[in-house]
């Protein structure tokens, strides 16, 4: 059989560069890279008759943020700056008011919150205020929490947050648990 | 006769391109592993606001997208100017959200269900009143864990 002993004959490989950067190219396009990442938050679950007798909350246990259609800022009565309103948070969150929190390092106002635990940070905007503020707010206050979690476990264990276990992560997010109320937009318009 | 004859001429040698298309693959697959398709034409304005407390959205397949914004300008015709919201391939109204929290929770496994995470994936400059308005469809369809999605970088005061 002369035909067998031939052999294959060696494919030209020369236009497999050509093949991949076609290829190369078509994936250059249509990657986009862009990872889903954002402010994570739980929304509370929607019961009308809860609605009707909320807990008794102090009123110095609650940090009150209003942002109206213009974004402006208004922060326990007083107007405030973006750029104030995560050093306020923070003051408020870490007040530490009746003694009982060991963690924290706050001025222990009588007129600021209890402990953290009690802390409540409400926040409430206008049907007109924009996405971006309201994003921008909600950062801050979630920073508010992360810095002081920082902060902590700084204090505690010398490193970042990030860089903790899983334990003492979950011992971080209890010494300062995170309580961002949102109540039902108001519609003042202005 | 020297030694060391000047070689003359030959100009460059051609380099071998023998190891070039093991390059390109090598490039090919990187770009074949991270890409990912758009599984959605985007049919509204998508300018994403800017925070730094961000969190990463893990397991694609657990998370649904709602896009609001103002309307492509070649939409703006037929439907108007005014921000709208977008399920998948169409515009939706805010009702059609149940729904569709209810299609995309049927599609996940029953043990995971409860992970399900809506993104909301709203344009910088639309109000907060239709926000709210969806917010309160997903409390309604308790689809509870919600994601607001950003882009890292510095507030914009």
């Amino acid at each position: 059989m002369p035909r067998s002993k031939r052999g294959i004959p060696e494919i030209n490989a020369g236009s497999m560069a050509d093949i991949a950067f076609l290829l190369l190219i078509f994936f250059l396009v249509t990657t986009t890279m862009d990872v889903d990442s954002g402010i994570s938050t739980k929304l509370p679950p929607f019961d009308p008759e809860k609605l009707e007798n909320p807990p008794p909350i102090k009123q110095k246990n609650i940090f009150t943020v209003l942002v109206n259609s213009n974004d402006d800022l208004l922060v326990e009565d007083n107007e405030m700056r973006l750029g104030n309103l995560r050093e306020a948070a923070k003051k408020f969150l870490d007040n530490n008011g009746d003694g009982s929190c060991n963690h924290c390092q706050g001025e222990s106002s009588p007129l600021s919150s209890d402990n953290p635990g009690k802390a409540i940070i409400s926040l409430q905007n206008d049907r007109g205020t924009s996405y971006n503020t309201y994003i921008s707010v909600q950062n801050e206050l979630v920073a508010a929490y992360n810095d002081l979690r920082d902060e902590l476990a700084n204090r505690k264990y010398g490193k970042l947050f990030k860089d903790c276990s899983e334990e003492e992560q979950k011992f971080l997010q209890d010494a300062y648990p995170q309580k961002i109320s949102e109540a039902e937009p108001l519609n003042l318009g202005g | 006769m020297s030694k060391f004859k000047k070689k003359t001429g030959g100009g460059t040698p051609a380099i071998s391109t023998a190891s070039l298309p093991d390059i390109v693959f090598m490039l090919l697959f990187f770009f074949m592993v991270t890409t990912v398709m758009r599984e959605v034409t985007l049919l509204v304005d998508n300018t994403k606001p800017k925070a730094t407390e961000i969190k990463k959205l893990e397991r694609k397949s657990l998370v649904s997208y709602i896009y609001v914004g103002k309307p492509k300008d070649k939409y703006v015709p037929q439907i108007g100017a005014e921000p709208r919201i977008q399920l998948n391939d169409a515009f939706a109204r805010l009702s059609d959200i149940g729904q569709y929290v209810i299609t995309e929770r049927e599609a996940i496994n029953e043990a995971e269900r409860p992970l399900l995470t809506v993104s909301i994936k709203g344009d910088k400059k639309i109000k907060m009143g239709l926000v709210s308005d969806i917010k309160l469809e997903l409390r309604k369809a308790e689809a509870l864990k919600i994601n607001y999605s950003t882009l890292k970088g510095e507030v914009e005061d």
